[in-house]
């Protein structure tokens, strides 16, 4: 089971961001998805599954992804607490995952990176499937 | 937006590498690359040999779809002949990746992910010249950035250099086509 631990304070702490703070945080947060584009897109499935669709839904349960039984049988659901704790060290969090990424250690980079993706991958634009 | 003149993408090397990768031996081009340890055997004692084939195997099929990724422009119709022959160049290096990642990874006691029969593109979103260009620096910068997530979780230092040298090649490839759009082809002192 994905541990718990930490989630409530981070989830606090994330819903406290001003919307304007949250707003300034949109670009910051696109560029640094720009790092993710070797292996991920909003849309479609690469080397990495689609992110459109991302926020409540069960790790490794995109259809048709081939997924690493870690990631399988991680038992997260994702939201902004699960994937900050991820996208901090993903082969701490998840051993054995496919994602072979260090992670990004600064909180307000993952945060920005957190609040795009909230949005973008709910956006009728970059997501006009449903998901 | 300012497209750079073909007449300045000149890729005089292309024909001798074309020569080049289709004679020498993967190990060969490790040794060239100043890998030879890799080139002999990655050692199975450094580390955790499934953990750091895991990570090349990510690596391996990121690369397969920069392959396939750089056909689709060059097969665009929409790149003017020195920038196709520059996309093909760059094809070119990510073949030679995929040939020193696979090795390495059966070298480790894994299997090598193959190529996928189809890949997902935006080529709806293709209509010019500078929207491949885009394509392709987006999917470079991306794969700077997953290489340098990896360099650190080898837990061989041999393949943390490997990575470290294929990094520097897509590092390259971005500037030379953020130089291609008109952008800043170095925009920072560092990468993320």
């Amino acid at each position: 089971m994905f541990p718990t631990r930490g989630w409530i304070g981070v989830t606090v702490a994330l819903a406290c961001v001003a919307p304007h703070a949250a707003a300034d945080a949109a670009p910051r947060g696109e560029e640094i998805y720009s790092r993710c584009l070797a292996c991920h897109a909003l849309a479609y499935d690469r080397v990495g599954p689609r992110h459109c669709g991302l926020f409540g839904r069960r790790a490794g349960s995109v259809p048709g992804f081939d997924y690493s039984d870690a990631m399988r049988k991680s038992g997260i659901v994702w939201d902004a607490a699960t994937l900050d704790r991820f996208l901090a060290a993903p082969t701490q969090v998840v051993p054995g995952t496919t994602m072979g990424y260090a992670g990004i250690p600064d909180p307000a980079e993952r945060a920005a990176l957190i609040a795009w993706l909230r949005d973008a991958s709910r956006s009728a634009k970059s997501c006009p499937q449903p998901q | 937006m300012k497209i750079a003149h073909p007449s300045l993408l000149i890729v005089p090397s292309r024909r001798r590498f074309l020569y080049g990768s289709a004679t020498l031996s993967a190990a060969a081009v490790a040794m060239l690359a100043g890998r030879p340890s890799l080139a002999a055997a990655p050692d199975a004692r450094k580390g955790d040999p499934a953990a750091d084939a895991r990570i090349l195997n990510t690596a391996l099929a990121a690369e397969h779809e920069a392959i396939a990724a750089y056909q689709v422009g060059a097969d665009s119709g929409l790149l003017r002949a020195p920038t196709r022959e520059l996309a093909l160049q760059f094809q070119g290096h990510h073949k030679a990746h995929v040939d020193l990642l696979a090795q390495t990874v059966t070298k480790l006691g894994g299997t090598p992910v193959e190529k996928k029969q189809k890949y997902s593109f935006p080529t709806g979103d293709l209509k010019a010249e500078a929207d491949v260009l885009r394509f392709a620096s987006g999917l470079e910068r991306g794969a700077v950035s997953a290489y340098l997530g990896a360099v650190p979780l080898f837990g061989n230092p041999d393949l943390a250099k490997a990575a470290a040298s294929i990094l520097g090649d897509e590092a390259m490839h971005w500037a030379v086509l953020r130089q291609a759009l008109g952008e800043n082809p170095v925009p920072s002192a560092f990468v993320s």
